[in-house]
């Protein structure tokens, strides 16, 4: 998920181009005050007019108690975005207010139900009510972590191993694995570190997140490596898959395979390597049936 | 950059690094998005660098509603 200015129309044009699986168009962090209104609508005819074709289109909106937000929800849903992304999620209340917002503009237009949102945990609060955040709508389609608030807000600095966000990278991803949605971590900074970035992505992909928040098109390509399963990794997956299938067919649930037990774990582990492969664009879909 | 100011008519001043080849266009799209805003009378002053259709509309639509002090939505 590429994060882009919602005041820059050039990278706003361009974003899609590099290739990322999704694209955040900020109205918050990135935007004055002075500038809210003309980013809101340069964010709005570019959804309404540039073609980004399979790629997930995200905005991040301001929050609802600002003068801004209940704006931001009206002009992205006019504009028929796929997400969007709730800054500074702290109770599941919060997440039904903003359902609230979005339904009643989606009635306006009659697109109901389209519209879906991630919740940005960056507090304290926000990591002990994740998963209660991670349930509180049907629409809630992933949760992520943004970790310049949330270590300010535990009064500590960001670390380059991070030890500062280990509970709630934890947190997030179990809530998240409970609730049955996605989860994505948060931006690394320093463009000019790529060795730490890369071991950051090593690090939340072990962890269990589905993906990770980037500032810069350069971090694209280090994200898919990480994300990537090697030939190796879905070779012993397509192993996996085949002899539970044949064992199946005999009637049997538990077989070894190379010596190692396969039981459902080692299954589901091995789909998800393959799903990942197909989605990475490194094997055929059709191997995913 | 688009400023709009009080006018007879619609007076589009386009100062554009792409005026030669899509200086009509622009005009077209400014017009049109005034027109849509409901506004007839203005005198406009357009800096353009070779911005997509999209961002002068945004451009203009955000102008107009500063001016007039209307927050409207067009879809």
């Amino acid at each position: 998920m590429m994060f882009v200015p919602g005041n820059n129309p050039g990278m706003m044009a361009d974003a899609h181009i590099y290739g990322p699986d999704s694209i955040m168009l900020d109205l918050e962090d990135s935007v004055t005050m002075l500038e809210k209104d003309a980013a809101r609508l340069l964010v709005y005819n570019a959804l309404k007019s540039i073609d980004y074709g399979s790629t997930e289109m995200v905005v991040r909106i301001n929050p609802l108690n600002t003068p801004y937000g209940k704006k931001d929800v009206e002009a992205v849903v006019k504009a028929g975005v796929d997400v969007i992304r709730m800054p500074k999620t702290e109770t599941a209340e919060e997440v039904k207010e903003l359902e609230a917002e979005i339904l009643k503009v989606e009635k306006e237009i009659g697109r109901e139900g389209e519209t879906r949102i991630m919740a940005a945990i960056e507090s304290a609060l926000g990591v002990v009510n994740a998963y209660a955040i991670a349930t509180a709508s049907k629409r809630m389609m992933g949760i992520a972590l943004g970790a310049e608030d949330y270590s300010a807000n535990l009064k500590t600095n960001r670390t380059p191993g991070g030890a500062e966000l280990l509970l709630a990278r934890e947190q997030i991803v179990v809530a998240a694995r409970a609730a049955g949605i996605a989860c994505f971590d948060t931006v690394y900074s320093n463009l000019d570190d790529m060795e730490s970035f890369r071991k950051e992505v090593e690090l939340i992909k072990t962890l269990g997140f589905d993906g990770k928040s980037i500032i810069n098109p350069r971090q694209i390509e280090i994200v898919n490596e990480v994300f990537t399963p090697s030939e190796k990794e879905i070779n012993k997956a397509r192993a996996v898959v085949a002899a539970i299938r044949e064992a199946q067919a005999k009637g049997s649930g538990v077989i070894s395979l190379n010596g190692k037990m396969v039981d459902r774990p080692v299954v589901i582990r091995a789909e998800r390597t393959i799903a990942l492969a197909a989605a990475a664009g490194v094997i055929d879909k059709e191997e995913m049936l | 950059m688009i400023t709009i100011g009080p006018g007879e008519g619609l007076d589009i001043e386009l100062d554009s690094s792409v005026a030669a080849q899509f200086g009509r266009q622009i005009k077209s799209v400014i017009e049109e998005t005034l027109s849509g805003l409901g506004i007839s009378d203005a005198k406009v002053k357009a800096l353009d660098k070779g911005a997509l259709d999209c961002t002068i509309r945004a451009r203009v639509t955000a102008a107009a509603v500063r001016w007039t002090g209307k927050d409207v939505w067009k879809d």
